[in-house]
């Protein structure tokens, strides 16, 4: 007898809920120099030059709701260096070799400016399509990676909510697995549910193995079953999203053109730095296939990525100027690729990270873990500019920013917005849209 | 020293049918090893369970099969900038080689228990090849987690926080006098002794102060304290105060009364089933564990607690990537060797020894059920049955074949749907083991 997915989840969640170190559904590799989670492939879109995407008309929405693609930047991106206040003496004061002079910077305005190897997304700003979100954080941060960012993605500062703020929606939503994909191997908790969760693509290949009895035995065996145990059905249950998600994603790519190929997953790497050597990197491996999902007509209305190494505690110049080019040339690279057929007008992208980065510089030429930071906004539709205050650098919390937006109102505006729900599926009520959609 | 409380649970934990000593001594198995052999199986039910707890936690007994195996020649790495690749191939295939060298420790080991407690340390102390690029600082920390895993949770501490491996990873060399790096000293009392809640923020940047100067010299690889980046001033620091040293303060961590709380529930968490906040069980193995901080006394009262053979400790676990693999192994009579396939398999299963995802380690239970990690179980078990020697599944009678293959995966039976599926494919002795080592009953440790 099979239960339904309801039974089912809820009792993995209860034996998720009183774990400890049991319950956390998902990180990735921050380190500098350490590579992002999934292999890396070279190949494709992402090897391309990283020009703003051409200055013809946005493609014009189709109606048929937005398509939310979620990159997480792990480890804690030093904001202070990604929308730069060059203008203000405490910002170059507190980082005499960290800091990047006027000259060295993209300015945008407010006297703020963009590292220098956003020249994408500056292009994108240009025509008004980058919305940034200025000092976003929430009360009483946590600058713990782990607890910063599960409050990040279970959009709950209290302890022992451990659904992710999508989850919810999915839960709420129907069953379908393929409404939420993450891109990589590991999924992550923004997508995890109390009932369901997203898929978890990966890169490289989808074939399954084996022959016609281990592809109808491994059907008859992803059965939850009543006498099964919570984890057990779990295990039967993500063997049968497998299934529906391998066969479905196959015929989707199957309908595109063979140019831009998916990439060739090259294995392991120990460095990250030497293994990807297309300027996008993993990232733009990630959103490579992301593009070809919503090119090709995937229903799926949330996607999840991420670029790790974000945690630069000791020399981080090098380190966070080549995250920077990363993020640019994956983000300018997916617009390009998406053009301006088919859905590409309904596309939001918002970029984010657990906390931003300590004012002041450390003496191993890195910063120490901080508070709020930028969030980045891009898509056709989006109505660029500035949201939110920039933090003062004078009136500082611990040596840190003080946040001028809640994370919160981004979740509300997606969520509403873009996705097109109801924000209380996930949100408690209290945190107003902002209008950059 | 043996507590009262121990004594205790020994008495209740002894029982009761015969299938059910045997199902309860194969969940043993699991738990403190790769599972049973069914020879090995037979003569645990012979010997009972305590005896076989025992035995098994005998943390003091050689390990001669295990320690035959020579650890791979590592270089020492001397990158001379990110553009020296030939350096960086070379420690990627010695880091290839280390995997596999431990996995074979884990696939022979006459003492599971030991590779069992490294594993667990190895994700509790996160530290990782991507970033320390050096194996041999990986080996000796490998080392260190194996020698002092199941001893004094101080020792280990010390061993591990101040060994060279650990240092480079979480930035030590940078950690000076004039500017302190926190990055050590919050994961120490966050990830590795007390966990959140248990420190403030100042107590992060009193740790970082006392800490300052631990360092690691890049070329003899030596540890040692820098005197002249030492801050030997006086630091308040989880509520005493005093001009603490580096080591003072990992003891100060190490010892503090949430300490035995945080490693308790860690180590119940890791053998048993995760724990919540205030579990009655990680509280009674946290009071004996603060009394007698050993670690090997800590993981028996673990399997002798009448919690740990309860229907939801059974099924509270999915294996982790590495004991996956390795116990499958095992099971089918197979070895790592120098099969590099093997790593990269893991990788695909997302647990690459040597490279946890970050300093917190690798994740438990859900984190390993998505589809990506699915797909890539699949694969591993069809590529494993290709190879394996199936011959005790194809001597039995089609209709016996999916009971052959439970006793040989030491499995206790298959619930109706793999039963479902196992009987469709007993005529094909490799498709029903590939069936067989993906079904949930399997996958879950």
């Amino acid at each position: 007898m099979s239960l339904s997915r309801r039974q089912f989840l809820l009792g993995a969640a209860g034996a998720a809920a009183a774990g400890t170190a049991g319950v956390v559904l998902a990180k990735s590799p921050w380190e500098p120099g350490s590579p992002s989670p999934s292999p890396a492939a070279g190949a494709g879109a992402a090897a391309q030059p990283t020009s703003p995407p051409g200055p013809g008309p946005a493609p014009a929405p189709t109606g048929k709701g937005g398509i939310l693609v979620v990159v997480t930047l792990y480890g804690g991106n030093d904001g202070l260096n990604t929308l730069i206040p060059y203008q203000a003496g405490q910002y170059l004061g507190g980082r005499p070799d960290l800091g990047y002079k006027p000259d060295e910077v993209i300015p945008l305005d407010d006297g703020l400016a963009l590292h220098q190897n956003l020249k994408g997304l500056k292009g994108m700003w240009d025509q008004g399509r980058l919305a940034v979100v200025r000092g976003v954080g929430y009360p009483n941060p946590n600058r713990s990676h782990f607890r910063s960012m599960d409050i990040w993605q279970t959009a709950s500062p209290e302890n022992g909510v451990v659904t992710g703020w999508l989850g919810r929606w999915l839960d709420r939503t129907g069953d379908d697995p393929l409404r939420a994909v993450s891109v990589g191997d590991s999924l992550p908790r923004l997508l995890a549910g109390e009932r369901v969760a997203g898929s978890s693509v990966p890169v490289g290949s989808l074939t399954l193995p084996g022959s016609a009895a281990v592809a109808s035995g491994f059907a008859a065996l992803s059965r939850p079953v009543a006498s099964g145990s919570g984890l057990g059905n779990r295990v039967a249950q993500t063997g049968a999203d497998l299934l529906a998600v391998n066969g479905r994603i196959s015929e989707l790519l199957a309908t595109l053109p063979p140019a831009g190929s998916a990439g060739t997953p090259t294995g392991p790497g120990l460095d990250g730095t030497d293994e990807d050597t297309s300027a996008a990197g993993a990232l733009g491996t990630q959103l490579d296939l992301v593009a070809k999902l919503i090119k090709a007509g995937s229903d799926t209305k949330a996607y999840s990525v991420s670029l790790g190494g974000f945690d630069t505690h000791a020399n981080e110049k090098d380190t966070h100027a080549r995250l920077m080019g990363q993020l640019d040339a994956a983000v300018t690279a997916f617009f390009r690729q998406l053009g301006t057929d088919g859905r590409a007008g309904d596309v939001v992208l918002m970029t984010y990270s657990e906390f931003g980065r300590r004012v002041a510089a450390n003496a191993s030429g890195g910063t120490d873990h901080g508070t709020a930071g930028p969030v980045f906004v891009a898509g056709p539709h989006v109505k660029g500019g500035f949201y939110g205050d920039e933090p003062s650098l004078t009136d500082l919390d611990q040596g840190d920013l003080r946040f001028t937006t809640d994370f919160r109102s981004i979740y509300a505006t997606m969520l509403g917005q873009v996705i097109g729900v109801d924000p209380t599926v996930s949100l408690a009520k209290g945190f107003p849209p902002l209008p950059f959609v | 020293m043996i507590t009262t409380l121990w004594l205790t649970v020994i008495v209740v934990a002894m029982d009761t049918s015969p299938a059910d000593l045997r199902s309860r001594i194969a969940h043993l198995y699991r738990r403190a090893g790769f599972g049973a052999r069914p020879d090995e199986l037979d003569a645990a039910v012979a010997a009972g369970y305590q005896a076989t707890v025992d035995r098994l936690c005998d943390l003091g007994a050689a390990d001669p099969a295990a320690d035959a195996l020579p650890p791979p020649k590592v270089t020492p790495y001397t990158a001379a900038g990110p553009a020296d690749q030939a350096a960086r191939q070379t420690a990627r295939r010695e880091t290839v080689a280390l995997s596999l060298w431990w996995l074979d420790r884990m696939v022979v080991a006459q003492v599971p228990l030991r590779e069992k407690l490294a594993l667990m340390w190895h994700s509790h102390f996160a530290t990782s090849v991507q970033k320390v690029k050096d194996p041999g600082l990986m080996l000796a920390q490998n080392q260190a987690l194996r020698t002092l895993g199941g001893g004094n949770f101080l020792a280990l501490a010390r061993g591990v926080v101040e060994g060279a491996a650990m240092l480079v990873y979480l930035d030590a060399n940078q950690n000076r006098k004039a500017s302190p790096n926190e990055n050590l000293s919050r994961e120490l009392m966050e990830l590795f002794t007390l966990g959140i809640g248990n420190y403030t923020e100042g107590d992060v940047k009193e740790g970082a102060r006392g800490l300052t100067g631990l360092m690691v010299n890049r070329q003899s690889l030596a540890v040692n304290v820098n005197k002249a980046q030492h801050d030997d001033g006086a630091k308040t620091y989880l509520g005493k105060t005093a001009a603490f040293a580096p080591d003072d303060i990992v003891a100060t961590a190490a010892t503090s009364p949430a300490s035995a709380t945080y490693v308790a529930a860690k180590v119940w968490g890791h053998f048993a089933r995760p724990a919540g906040p205030g579990d009655p069980v990680v509280a009674e193995l946290a009071a004996g564990f603060a009394k007698d901080p050993d670690i090997g006394r800590l993981v028996k009262a673990v399997f002798l607690h009448p919690e740990f053979v309860t229907p939801a400790t059974r099924t509270g676990l999915v294996k982790q990537p590495i004991e996956y693999v390795a116990g499958a192994l095992r099971a089918v009579g197979r070895r790592a060797g120098t099969d590099a396939t093997l790593v990269a398999q893991l990788t695909a299963l997302g647990q690459a020894p040597f490279q946890p995802p970050d300093v917190g380690g690798w994740p438990q239970n859900t984190y390993w059920l998505n589809t990506s990690f699915s797909l890539a179980r699949l694969r591993f078990a069809s590529a494993l049955a290709g190879k394996a020697d199936v011959s005790s599944l194809s001597s039995a009678a089609p209709a016996d074949r999916p009971a052959a293959a439970a006793r040989l995966l030491s499995v206790d039976g298959w619930g109706p749907s793999t039963a479902a599926a196992l009987a469709g494919a007993a005529g094909d002795p490799r498709a029903l083991l590939t069936l067989a080592l993906v079904a949930p009953e399997y996958v879950l440790a």
